[in-house]
């Protein structure tokens, strides 16, 4: 119980403190913005937004589009004779590779919200001998640069027969260290210990516990998570290459490079396909932004 | 954020067994509480050493043997012969020339970009999340999408990077070719990957921004500094943590460039880097040598060779980055 009166009362102090009067030297978060600032933070969105619309602008038009001075700016009426094209192509696989991009991707969030969650619950409140240890380990796991092991892992792939298929992308990106950190840090702050106490002496037993009490709480840290674990997956480009290049089951990312291949590239085509392999990632912002934004705002103070 | 839940209610508590009798119950309830929680880690372990831990180590035997992809029966020893290669390889010396130069031309700007960005940022603003939203825009867009659209920026003829520089009076009369020499692919390269992470690096500012005491502020207010020295004099020496932690992440990152070089190519798929190898990027050479010349015993010693780069390099940066935001004081 004291610990809960306490945490408690911590939370109580911010505000007190947000009231005192400061016009002299006030925090920055406490001096509105002016119109420079909102001017510089337009002129930031613009150019942040600016190659996406542009992208539409040229998936949407004929050749000329791409090499006319001043440039265009207006969408034209092409998209879906574009589109049709990119489509129509046949050793890319582009249909196709947005299909699997999609099994990937979905696979591989809901795997990571599974196994990150429970072994963030054990991590968070489970006792057992060498926690801490193998915790410090998963951290330090975080570290490495997945790029040294590449060759390696190719050679791995080879030996199960999974190079060229889907396993080759999903399966390594099943559980992830940083979302067992992430999952351990949001269940040690938002499930009592208490709780868990008292459901043990309920009689449930672990499963329970994580699937009753933990799960629930942890929603929002599942949304943040699954958010961030899409965008990653579906954006990964060097390793899908590496094991499913030349094969008949591309992975979006790697159809638009080779799309964007050969001698002549026609990019009011290759802008068309990349702009639909965006689009879903651009409504997963516009539902999810506050999560997204949340989640990578969080990751930095707690690391 | 607590949250406060009802207990169970103390009447439907039901009392631990008590005795000693060995029933299957208890003993499944050991085995619950003793070995369960080692089941609910152990996916986290299993692939790691399966897909992580184990392929680094192995990297390292790759590295000492010869492993070609079209010659499976040549295999052997070849002891430091990949790694004594590494000394003598041009290709190798450029493609680390490459990568530190567009490593530079990235990093830089793109962090000094990125705290101005979140200062901006940390204003009491209106429509305050839409702005945090936007300036993640380019961190969700898959950078080949992106690439292949700076491609179209920055053709030599009637590239609008050019028509840009033009209004300002720049190679109005010999347009830039960005993919004929070192300087202008690196700039363009740059370009890319700090569009992409200068939104991404400013929110991990601001979220440290946020959690400076506002008493800090009220403190500096006697001796009148403006914003800007403010900026410099009491947020970034309190956000150094996060500061570092940006520098080890681009490190890592930029160390390891890849898409945007190989898209850059407007034959792509040749992973030159150029028609002289302008802008290939280690990484970009280790696909080259591993998954076009077919020769994976040298890209893992080259694998190898790189993350020792990266750790001397991170190490260094996260030394001079604890010195240039303390020493400022």
């Amino acid at each position: 119980m004291s610990l809960l009166e306490r945490r408690r009362a911590a939370a109580s102090v911010p505000p007190a403190r947000r009231r005192r009067p400061a016009l002299l030297g006030r925090a920055p978060q406490d001096t509105p913005a002016g119109i420079g600032t909102y001017l510089f933070l337009a002129v930031t969105a613009l150019f942040a937004a600016f190659p996406l619309y542009w992208m539409f602008v040229i998936a949407t038009s004929s050749d000329e589009a791409t090499s006319q001075l001043p440039p265009v700016v207006i969408p034209g009426d092409r998209f879906l004779p574009n589109l049709d094209e990119v489509f129509s192509l046949q050793d890319v696989y582009f249909a196709a590779s947005l299909v699997n991009s999609v099994i990937v991707a979905t696979v591989v969030t809901a795997s990571v919200l599974f196994f990150c969650s429970l072994a963030g619950f054990a991590f968070a409140k489970l006792r057992f001998k060498g926690s801490r240890a193998l915790m410090l380990f998963v951290i330090l796991t975080l570290t490495v640069p997945n790029q040294l092991g590449v060759v390696a892992l190719y050679i791995v792939m080879g030996k199960l027969g999974w190079n060229g298929t889907l396993l080759a992308v999903i399966v390594p990106g099943m559980v992830t260290a940083f979302g067992v950190f992430y999952m351990r840090q949001f269940i040690v702050n938002t499930v009592p210990d208490e709780l868990v106490e008292s459901a043990r002496v309920d009689g449930a037993n672990t499963m329970r516990i994580y699937w009753n009490i933990a799960l629930p709480a942890v929603r929002p840290a599942l949304a943040v998570l699954g958010l961030l674990t899409f965008v990653a997956t579906w954006n990964d480009f060097q390793w899908p290459l590496i094991t499913l290049n030349g094969t008949d089951y591309p992975t979006s990312m790697v159809a638009i490079s080779d799309l964007a291949s050969g001698n002549y590239v026609i990019y009011r085509r290759v802008l068309a396909g990349a702009f639909v392999a965006t689009v879903p990632l651009l409504i997963m912002l516009v539902i999810g932004g506050r999560q997204i934004v949340r989640g990578i705002m969080e990751g930095a103070v707690k690391s | 954020m607590p949250t406060t839940r009802a207990a169970p209610e103390p009447g439907t508590r039901r009392r631990p067994p008590t005795g000693r009798s060995t029933t299957w119950r208890d003993r499944l309830h050991r085995f619950d509480v003793r070995y369960v929680p080692y089941l609910l880690i152990a996916p986290f372990f299993l692939l790691f050493f399966v897909f992580g831990l184990f392929p680094m180590i192995f990297n390292g035997v790759v590295a000492l043997r010869h492993w070609r992809l079209d010659e499976p029966d040549r295999t052997g020893w070849a002891g430091v012969e990949n790694f004594r290669r590494l000394f003598t390889d041009g290709d190798f010396g450029n493609a680390l020339y490459n990568t530190f130069g567009i490593f530079l031309l990235s990093t830089v700007p793109q962090l000094l970009l990125a705290l101005i960005i979140a200062s901006m940022l940390n204003r009491r603003l209106r429509a305050q999340t839409w702005w945090r939203v936007s300036a993640l825009l380019p961190y969700i867009t898959p950078i080949t999408a992106s690439t292949l659209v700076f491609n179209v920026f920055f053709a030599r003829d009637l590239g609008m990077a050019n028509w840009a520089l033009g209004l300002l009076g720049i190679g109005t009369e010999n347009p830039i070719d960005w993919r004929a020499d070192k300087l202008h692919s690196w700039i363009a390269i740059a370009t890319m990957v700090n569009w992409k992470w200068i939104g991404y690096n400013a929110l991990l500012y601001l979220a440290a921004m946020q959690s400076i005491p506002r008493d800090v502020y009220e403190a500096s207010a006697l001796d009148g500094a403006g914003p800007w020295r403010q900026l410099w004099r009491i947020t970034v020496p309190m956000i150094r943590p996060v500061v570092i932690f940006t520098v080890v992440l681009s490190t890592i990152g930029g160390l390891q460039l890849f898409t945007e070089p190989m898209l850059f190519d407007l034959n792509a798929q040749a992973a030159t880097g150029g028609a002289g190898g302008e802008w290939q990027t280690v990484a970009q050479l280790i696909y080259k040598v591993g998954w076009k010349d077919l020769n994976l015993g040298y890209a893992a010693a080259m694998s190898w060779a790189l993350f020792l780069i990266i750790l001397v390099v991170a190490a260094l940066n996260t030394l001079l980055t604890n010195r240039i935001s303390g020493g400022r004081k």
